[in-house]
């Protein structure tokens, strides 16, 4: 086993130990299932509603390069700069020029992950620049010196105990108060200064729509629509693929991604960003920008099915109805995306070296696929990325393909091959253990052991026994 | 994905079994039980004798090659247009969906599809082929159904298993928390993964005993293994069998 994927699995070890992880995930991710599928009660609505989701999303992909030029143009018409990035530090670089070309001492931020994928904060940090986050999932953890551990509710591996424990801990002047509300109103007291103060807002963005250049950003807090509106300068940072043809495609996308993440008819915000503050007008920056980043997408989009994780509207219902995520929590991961999504999201974005075991972790329950709101296919897709890891062609269209594989593994393989494409040694392996009554629990079979009884093999095989009742031909 | 028929209405004189592997060497009163209850219904039953597995490890484990040569060998014992009886979801799914993503572009895809077409689990086929009636001669009791995820998401059956159950006079079926959720099998998920694996089998067995049933009965032997091996390492009072071992048990005459 290579360091990462060690690594991974004693993060993993220390998530199933942790009695409060285990116990905040699973009434967290019971409560979203429920909220979910209070908000679906037609099925056949529901399935309609995906059709059109995933049309929306496939149309899009299938002419993002000429969207992304639309885009752009758009955006141009409407006062709102375009910049590309191809990877991260292309990526932190633009946000700090224009953070330096206004003299900025600070950015409030409101949730956007791929801010976290670009680890801006860390960034912004190493040159002197306070990045803020207000969203208050994000501001917790932040708070905390960690990372979100899911996409939608970054705090949700905490609960009212452990955030009153750091707010006293961290916010000076505020006692022990174990009550959601009140803390609220606390994280709120606070921010609610810094949106004035910060030189520049940095958000996210939801759908890009190419017809009208406008950015869609959805929020529950009201901090995305402060971010992009009181500092005099927005910069919104998005990965490629969020771009959309028209703005009645939003229409089935807005219906889907509340519904599917929190169990919500429509968020509390809906902001619609076509641009910098014009003339005569009151409020708003008087620079938009918007940041649009690849960071591995067009190598994952020029393959047909890999594209497909393109699709994702970043719903997080895979992880909520994951029960691997359920009981190890989104940090166990180690990655900026966790669940299901991160677990086909992730080896394509920084390698099957690093993260190449991911793809591992998922007993291919499909429940993730089930819920997906654009027709994901994610368990097909984990067994494409777990044949990636392993490839040994040399031709993995994956960053890395082929890092997994191992020799001991692959001859296992091998040899389960040759029994099991030999009816005679099959028979031979299958009647052996048959007269042995049974397999040592040594190496893979001790950890089944540890919780279970070992299966024993029957004194006669399927084969012996339908072959003397006449059967078998 | 809901499974495609070829036969609707007609009822074959002959079908095809794939016992599977773990039956045949773990759980073969299963396979036994399939065949009686096959019979019972005026269906002869051929096993091909030369069936090994149907390649799902390898497939999900993502060596394709060697899941391809396997499965090659499989798909050449069911010539003709007998359905292919599986008594086990997750082996039919293999068969009826994962074959065509592993075939394509061979040569011999045309073959693999053709059998595709044929592949029926085992409670799908009861239900909606056989159209079974049962007489249930046994005592009461209450039995929980656990359906294999791939039973459920990807052959779309979980209905059938039940509808059997329920036609067992003397049944009580009960449903218990959490029910839709896997059981932490997943193949070699439960080796590569096995404490995550564990934490799940010990979740699932506690809300199965919570609904007290005397008898746990599922389609698929690797759950089955999973869940049932759970039980006795912790004691559990629950019986645990193969669908069709309870159907034979409580109807034969």
């Amino acid at each position: 086993m290579d360091k990462p994927t060690r690594q991974f699995h004693v993060r993993i070890q220390e998530a199933l130990n942790d009695p409060q992880i285990r116990a905040n995930f699973r009434r967290a991710m019971d409560g979203l299932m429920t909220k979910r599928a209070n908000m679906f009660p037609d099925p056949d609505e529901l399935e309609r509603l995906r059709d059109l989701g995933a049309a929306v999303r496939r149309n899009a992909l299938a002419q993002l390069p000429e969207l992304l030029e639309r885009l752009e143009a758009k955006c141009a018409e409407n006062g709102i700069t375009v910049h590309w990035a191809e990877s991260v530090d292309e990526a932190n670089r633009i946000v700090l020029d224009i953070c330096r070309r206004h003299s900025a001492k600070s950015v409030i931020k409101g949730k956007s992950m791929v801010s976290e994928e670009m680890e801006l904060n860390h960034y912004l940090g190493e040159f002197g620049i306070e990045a803020l986050e207000a969203d208050l999932g994000e501001y917790i953890v932040q708070l905390a010196g960690q990372l979100p551990s899911h996409i939608v509710m970054p705090a949700i591996h905490m609960n009212t105990r452990q955030i009153a424990e750091l707010f006293a801990e961290k916010l000076e002047g505020v006692g022990y108060i174990e009550d959601a509300e009140e803390l609220t109103k606390v994280a709120r007291e606070i921010l609610r200064h810094k949106f004035f103060d910060a030189d520049v807002g940095v958000s996210g963005v939801n759908f890009a729509v190419a017809e009208t250049g406008s950015l869609v950003l959805i929020e529950n807090e009201g901090n995305g629509r402060l971010t992009t509106t009181a500092p005099p300068v927005h910069v919104a940072v998005t990965g490629i693929e969020k771009v959309v043809e028209n703005l009645a495609d939003v229409t089935p996308l807005l219906s889907l991604l509340p519904r599917s993440a929190t169990g919500q008819n429509v968020t509390t915000y809906v902001n619609m960003i076509s641009g910098p503050r014009r003339d005569g007008e009151r409020d708003g920056p008087q620079e938009v920008h918007l940041l649009l980043l690849d960071n591995g997408r067009t190598r994952t989009h020029a393959d047909p099915e890999l594209r497909q994780t393109l699709q994702c509207i970043r719903c997080s219902a895979c992880m909520n109805h994951c029960p691997v995520y359920a009981r190890i929590g989104g940090h166990a991961y180690g990655t900026v995306y966790p669940g299901p999504i991160g677990e086909i999201l992730m080896p394509q974005i920084l390698g099957c070296e690093e993260v190449g075991a991911l793809p591992g972790a998922s007993s291919l329950c499909g429940a993730c696929g089930e819920v997906c709101p654009v027709r994901i296919p994610i368990p097909k897709m984990l067994v494409r990325l777990r044949k990636e890891a392993v490839d040994n062609t040399g031709a993995s269209p994956v960053k890395g393909g082929g890092a997994q594989r191992s020799f001991s593994e692959a001859a296992t393989w091998k040899g389960w091959e040759k029994v099991h494409a030999s009816p005679a040694l099959y028979r031979l392996a299958t009647r052996t253990a048959t007269a042995m009554g049974g397999l040592p629990a040594l190496g893979p079979l001790k950890t089944w052991a540890s919780v279970r009884e070992v299966p024993k093999p029957a004194a006669k095989t399927l084969h012996q026994r339908l072959e003397e009742r006449g059967n078998s031909r | 994905m809901q499974a495609e028929h070829v036969h609707p209405g007609q009822r074959p004189r002959q079908v095809y079994l794939f016992g599977t592997c773990l039956v045949d060497l773990f759980f073969p009163e299963a396979g036994v039980d399939t065949v009686s209850l096959l019979e019972r219904e005026g269906v002869k039953v051929i096993y091909p004798k030369d069936q090994t597995c149907c390649g799902q490890p390898a497939y999900n484990s993502g060596y394709h090659d060697e899941a391809r040569t396997v499965a090659r060998q499989q798909v050449r014992l069911f010539p003709g247009d007998a359905p292919v009886v599986v008594p086990s979801g997750s082996c039919a799914s293999m068969m009826k969906h994962h074959y065509l993503d592993l075939f394509r572009g061979e040569p011999d895809f045309a073959e693999v599809e053709a059998l595709s077409r044929r592949v029926y689990e085992l409670t799908e086929f009861l239900v909606r082929v056989l159209d079974v009636r049962l007489n249930d001669l046994g005592a009461p009791e209450k039995v929980a159904i656990h359906t294999a995820c791939h039973a459920r998401r990807e052959m779309g059956v979980a209905g059938d298993a039940d509808a059997l159950v329920d036609q067992l006079a003397n049944v009580e079926r009960v449903g218990f928390t959490r029910q839709t959720e896997c059981c932490g099998f997943g193949g070699t998920f439960a080796v590569k993964h096995g404490p995550i694996s564990a934490a799940m089998v010990s979740e699932k067995v506690d809300c199965i005993e919570a609904a007290a049933p005397d008898r746990l009965v599922g389609g698929d032997c690797g759950c089955l293994m999973n869940i049932g091996g759970h039980m006795r390492h912790r004691g559990s009072p629950v019986k645990v069998q193969h669908i069709a071992s309870l159907l034979w048990e409580r109807t034969d005459g």
